[in-house]
This record gives C-alpha cells, sequence and structure tokens, in this order.
C-alpha cells in the first residue's frame, strides 16, 4: 500500500496556529496591555469617564481614519509619505473653496474629495511608470502639497487660517456628516434621566456634557468594517495582498497589479481629505499645519497592527487596533500625569517593542528566517 | 475563548472605574492646575513661562502640570484641552492660539464650572467672550506698532520681519504693527522662515542679499534670534543692521550687549505664567479676582537695563 502525501495546501492547521499567524494577534495583545496599564496608573481619573472616552475615542478615530488607508496601501506594497501634507492641503482647499469662492459646503466638499482623489492618481502613476520607490516620489509631494497648502493660504487670505467655516457650514446638508454627533438627542435624553453628566450652571444648564458621537468615530467604525471586508472577503481584497506580496508573480496570474496600487493612492488620498475635511467643519477654520506629522503616525498605528512594511501582510482591524493604541498612549498620558514630553519616548518604544514581537512570534510559527 | 473572557474582565472593570471616576474628592489646598499651550516643543521661551508658573505654584501649595501639541498643532491642542477638561483639574491656563479653532474648546472647560486664565496668545476681549477669569498677555499688534516707531525714530526706512510662527496669527499681527509703526505696508519682507535654525539663517542670508537696502530686522522670538545673530556675523552685517527682537533669553541678552541687537520686546512671560497661577488660586481660596486683565508688555530691554534682566535671562526673564 502506498501512502498519498497529503496536498499541504488541504493541511489542517491546528487553531492555535491559525490565531498566532494573524497579523492582529500583537495588535490585540498591545491593546489589553495598554487598557491595563492605565486602568491601573489612571484608573481613578476622568479618563474612563464618558467625556474623557470620548476624547480618547475621537484622537483614536482621527488615526483610523489615516490608518485604513494606510494599512491598504502598505499591504499593497506601496507608503504614501504625503498623506500628513495632504490633511492640511484638503482642509485648505475646502475652507478656500467655501469662505474665498463661496460656494455652497456640500459642493466644496465634493469638489475637494475629486481634488485630493486626483493628487492621489498622480501619486500612483508616478509610482507606476517611473519605477521609483514610492517612499521617494509621495516624499516630494509631501512638501508640494505643504508648500502649496501655505502659499494659497497666504495669497488668498493673507494669514495661514482660514476661519469662518462653522458659519459657513451650518444649516449645510451635509456638512454635518463630516463635523457633527450623532445621536445627540439620546444623549439629550440621557442627560434628563441623569444618567449621564449635565453642566450644572452656566448658560449650558442641564444640557449634557458630552451632547453626542463625533461623526469621525462612526467614520473611522464604517471605514474599518468595509475595509477589512474588501480586504479579507472579495477577490479584490486578494489582489491587494498580492500586488503587494509578490508584484510578478501577481501579474502572472493576472492581477492588475497597477491599478490595484494606484487605487490603493486614491484611497489613501481620500482617507487624508475625509479627515482634514472633518477637522475644517468641526473647528470651523483650516490651518496651513494642520497634520504634520500625520503620514508617520499613520504608518506607526499600521505596523503596531502588524502589517509588514514590505508589504504582502497586514490587516485592516489590526491597524485600526494600532490607531486606538496610539490614541490612547497620547491621551492617556496627560491623565497618568507624566511629563508630556515622554508620550514621544513611550511611544518610540512600544512601537519597537510591538515590531519586535511581531516579527518574532511570526518567525517562530511560520519558521521563516 | 481566553481572550474573550479576558476582554469581559477587562470591559467591566473598565465600567466600574468609569463609575467611581465620577466621584470628586474636594481638598482645600493642594490645587491641580493645568497649563496648555500651542507651541511645540522646541520653542525655549516657554521654559521662562513655566518657571514663572512653577514658582507660583510653590509658593502658594498648589501644583501645576504643562501640555502642548508636540508639533504645534491646533487641532491636537484642541483635544488636549478637552482632556483636560474631563480630567476637572482646579483650573485651566490656556492660549488662544486662534479664537474660532481652539475657542469652543475652552468655552466647553468654562461651561463645566473649570476657572480659566487665559495667556501669552490672544487678547482680553477673545478672553472675556470665552468666559475665562482674565487675561495675562501682550497685545501682540501694539507690541509690534510701539517697536516699529522706536525703529521709525531712529531713521529706519525697511525692514525684515523673520517668522517662524507661520500658521500662528500672533507672527503675522506683530510684524504688521512693526510695518505699521514705520510706516511703511507689509507685504514680502514677512518671510516664513521655517523652525530649523540652520534654515532660518541660510533664508535670512539669501533675503539680505537679494535685498541689500533693507535697513532694519525684526526677529518674533529666540527661535528666529539666534539663526539670525548667526546670518548678521556671516554676512558682516552684525552691528551694521538695526535689529529688533521680540522676547529674551541669554543669547539675546548677549546679543545686546555686543551691540548686535538694539532691543528686545520682552513680554515678561514670567508674569503669564506666574500671575495665573496666583489668579486662580486667590480666586479658589479667598473670592478675589482683579477687576481687568493684565498686561504683561511690552517692555523693552536695551543696553542701558540690562544688567538685571541679564542675570535672570533665560529663567525668569
Amino acid at each position: 500500500m502506498t501512502s498519498i502525501s497529503t496536498d499541504e495546501r488541504l493541511k489542517r492547521n491546528s487553531l492555535l496556529r491559525r490565531a498566532l499567524v494573524r497579523p492582529e494577534l500583537g495588535a490585540i495583545g498591545g491593546t489589553a496591555a495598554v487598557f491595563a496599564f492605565f486602568l491601573i496608573l489612571a484608573g481613578g481619573t476622568q479618563m474612563f469617564a464618558l467625556d474623557g472616552v470620548i476624547n480618547w475615542s475621537t484622537v483614536s478615530a482621527q488615526f483610523i481614519v489615516l490608518a485604513v488607508g494606510v494599512s491598504l496601501l502598505m499591504i499593497a506594497g506601496e507608503f504614501d509619505l504625503s498623506l500628513g501634507s495632504m490633511v492640511g492641503f484638503s482642509g485648505m482647499v475646502f475652507g478656500l473653496l467655501v469662505i474665498h469662492v463661496g460656494i455652497p459646503v456640500w459642493v466644496a466638499i465634493v469638489l475637494t474629495f475629486a481634488v485630493c482623489a486626483l493628487i492621489g492618481t498622480i501619486n500612483g502613476v508616478l509610482v507606476i511608470r517611473t519605477g521609483l520607490p514610492s517612499f521617494v516620489v509621495t516624499l516630494a509631494f509631501m512638501f508640494i502639497l505643504r508648500g502649496a497648502t501655505i502659499w494659497s493660504a497666504i495669497t488668498f487670505n493673507k494669514q495661514p487660517v482660514v476661519s469662518g467655516i462653522s458659519d459657513a457650514a451650518a444649516g449645510d446638508p451635509i456638512a454635518w456628516l463630516f463635523g457633527g454627533k450623532a445621536f445627540t438627542g439620546l444623549f439629550t435624553w440621557l442627560g434628563q434621566q441623569g444618567i449621564i453628566e449635565t453642566y450644572t450652571r452656566g448658560t449650558r444648564l442641564g444640557q449634557p456634557i458630552v451632547d453626542g458621537i463625533p461623526m469621525l468615530i462612526l467614520w473611522a467604525i464604517g471605514l474599518v468594517i468595509v475595509g477589512q471586508w474588501v480586504l479579507t472577503r472579495t477577490k479584490f481584497g486578494n489582489w491587494i495582498y498580492a500586488a503587494g506580496g509578490d508584484p510578478q508573480a501577481a501579474r502572472n496570474v493576472g492581477v492588475p497589479v497597477a491599478r490595484v496600487k494606484v487605487l490603493m493612492f486614491i484611497v489613501a488620498a481620500i482617507c487624508a481629505a475625509l479627515l482634514g475635511i472633518s477637522q475644517a467643519i468641526e473647528f470651523g477654520s483650516a490651518a496651513s499645519d494642520r497634520g504634520i506629522m500625520t503620514e508617520f503616525e499613520a504608518i506607526i498605528c499600521v505596523v503596531f497592527g502588524g502589517a509588514l512594511l514590505t508589504g504582502g501582510y497586514g490587516s485592516v482591524v489590526g491597524a485600526a487596533l494600532g490607531a486606538v493604541i496610539f490614541g490612547v498612549v497620547q491621551q492617556g498620558l496627560f491623565f497618568t500625569n507624566v511629563e508630556s514630553s515622554l508620550f514621544r519616548v513611550f511611544l518610540g518604544t512600544i512601537l519597537l517593542g510591538a515590531v519586535v514581537a511581531n516579527t518574532y512570534i511570526r518567525r517562530s510559527i511560520t519558521g521563516e528566517r | 475563548m481566553k481572550n474573550l473572557s479576558f476582554k469581559a474582565v477587562l470591559l467591566a472593570s473598565l465600567a466600574a472605574t468609569a463609575a467611581m471616576g465620577v466621584v470628586q474628592s474636594a481638598s482645600a489646598a493642594d490645587e491641580k492646575y493645568v497649563l496648555i499651550h500651542h507651541s511645540p516643543d522646541s520653542e525655549t521661551f516657554w521654559n521662562t513661562v513655566k518657571n514663572g508658573a512653577s514658582l507660583a505654584a510653590k509658593e502658594v501649595g498648589a501644583t501645576v502640570t504643562f501640555r502642548n501639541p508636540p508639533s504645534g498643532d491646533l487641532a491636537d491642542m484642541v483635544r488636549i484641552i478637552q482632556q483636560t477638561t474631563a480630567e476637572k483639574p482646579d483650573g485651566i491656563i490656556v492660549t488662544i492660539p486662534d479664537l474660532e479653532t481652539v475657542g469652543g474648546a475652552i468655552a466647553d472647560a468654562v461651561a463645566q464650572g473649570i476657572p480659566v486664565v487665559t495667556m501669552n496668545t490672544g487678547t482680553a476681549e477673545e478672553s472675556k467672550k470665552l468666559g475665562a477669569l482674565l487675561h495675562v498677555g501682550q497685545p501682540e499688534y501694539e507690541a509690534g506698532k510701539g517697536a516699529g516707531e522706536r525703529a521709525k525714530a531712529e531713521g529706519m526706512k525697511s525692514f525684515l520681519c523673520v517668522n517662524s510662527l507661520f500658521p500662528n496669527v500672533a507672527g503675522q499681527q506683530r510684524c504688521e504693527g512693526f510695518a505699521e509703526g514705520l510706516g511703511v505696508p507689509l507685504g514680502e519682507q514677512m518671510i516664513d522662515s521655517g523652525t530649523d535654525a540652520a534654515e532660518i539663517a541660510n533664508r535670512v542670508k539669501a533675503y539680505l542679499s537679494s535685498h541689500p537696502d533693507t535697513s532694519a530686522v525684526l526677529t518674533l522670538g529666540p527661535m528666529t534670534a539666534i539663526p539670525t545673530i548667526k546670518a548678521l556675523k556671516d554676512n558682516g552685517m552684525a552691528g551694521d543692521i538695526y535689529f529688533a527682537t521680540f522676547d529674551l533669553n541669554p543669547d539675546i541678552s548677549q546679543a545686546i550687549k555686543d551691540g548686535v541687537i538694539n532691543f528686545a520686546i520682552d513680554q515678561q512671560p514670567f508674569l503669564q505664567g506666574y500671575l495665573p497661577v496666583i489668579t486662580l488660586t486667590n480666586d479658589l481660596r479667598y473670592g478675589v479676582l482683579q477687576a481687568n486683565s493684565v498686561l504683561s508688555g511690552p517692555g523693552f530691554v536695551t543696553k542701558d537695563n540690562l544688567s538685571l534682566v541679564e542675570s535672570l535671562a533665560g529663567k525668569y526673564r
């Protein structure tokens, strides 16, 4: 009797092994560790009261919005260092369109998304056509967009901050989708029932201190769900992994690698524009220094989430958890009364720890060297 | 499964602490204040503010902690204000770099019953509008104008404004004020210097070599003054070109002594840190509050009044 060796593709892996090779593993552990850390150090403070939770959730949501785009792009094997500048640029384009061109806010939102999608396309096409590393091409756009933002602000507005967006956005049919708050009725009711804290004096007496869920949080949740679904449940998701993992092999089996990559540049640019527009509407102003360094922060979140810098491996959920770690650490340190200048030391340490742990676990499981 | 139960425990303890967090411990002395400003970590000016605030806190037996957005992004500053408000300190000391951006968050803190003193950037009117107790600061435009008038009296006709505070309206106001005092329109003389020392020095040199008839230089603080001193020494204009700067530090004092800088516009940052702590403490403990905002500057520092200033520069001046 000859033994037939089983096809390795059909081999059943143990549950533990399957759990360990998932890219999110490190991020889940990291998130748990970070929450445990702050529950011990800042458990008695307002950090875990409703307004504290909303605050760090909003900060995390800002990171998530970018991290979703960046993780998909990184899994497809490319970087975009211009995204931080894109956040400032999109806000400024939007602000100038609303305040200086005077078009309705919803038209300005649509136009801003279009402009940013176009720049994402240019980024992508340049990378594909020239064959240069995306690191270099988008580094150039990091300066171009930041410079254009400052120049246009000074030229058209005479100062680096464009104000007055709140008034323009009031009553607009879709502006609330970006800078507004959801479930305000519910929160008012909860306040009236005495379930959540309300203002105890002044002109806002009786109103709840937290009057709704910022829309950005809902956007973040929505993007994570859609992003993860596309990545893990669709053919296109496989193409993204393939384009980043081994573009040549992917091309050989008929994956339109160039199209996938350019599309991912566009998605990342749109995520940045979403953040830029949301911030402009929420704060009522567009400033030319918005988003400085956020391109790197988004990459850090994605790496926390277990993605490989070389592409082909990673997850949207992991990136989102990475963003939560980032947001919670950034805001949480304030509650522990740790000197705020130590934030970066702490962040760098976690980054290093996360990457080392991720790499070590993956190597020992997959046997790669 | 293990993971899931761990999560459940975590959630439960999270909810428990959320419930406990609502209970506030009230104690008379040992007030906790938080000072939030808008500048990136690299600006040395804030050290003097910190020293002033820490000294005041020590004197009255309170504590004060300092927070700022590491890269100077005002959107981050708003989150810091919101987070601090959630923390419910006994008082918040905060700058108003842009009313529309940070105003809402400050007004929310006031609405929650936290006493707020504004300082440094912003105006007394903005401070009042937000419901703060008072403002301690230097009116930027007027300070710039005063300096411009001084330069005009000494025969200056044109100037270069080295602006490193670009997205901050205060920088613009200082340059505009100086231009007004000098009696010239503000245009391309205001350059965006960036915040890197080597870059600033190079841009100043480049501007002065392409505009050789420039008679005065205005810098907006140590961040631009120090590289500008170097640039002027390099191109031989030190001591020849009229040089005014905002703010003081040991290098600026030395340059005044050397005759490189003609005068410094001192907004007395010590007072901007010291007075808000005292004001908050007096208000909380004794219910007394002075009626008006405080103008901490401009004071002009020249060679003549340098000696006392110099011994304290960078610490309390």
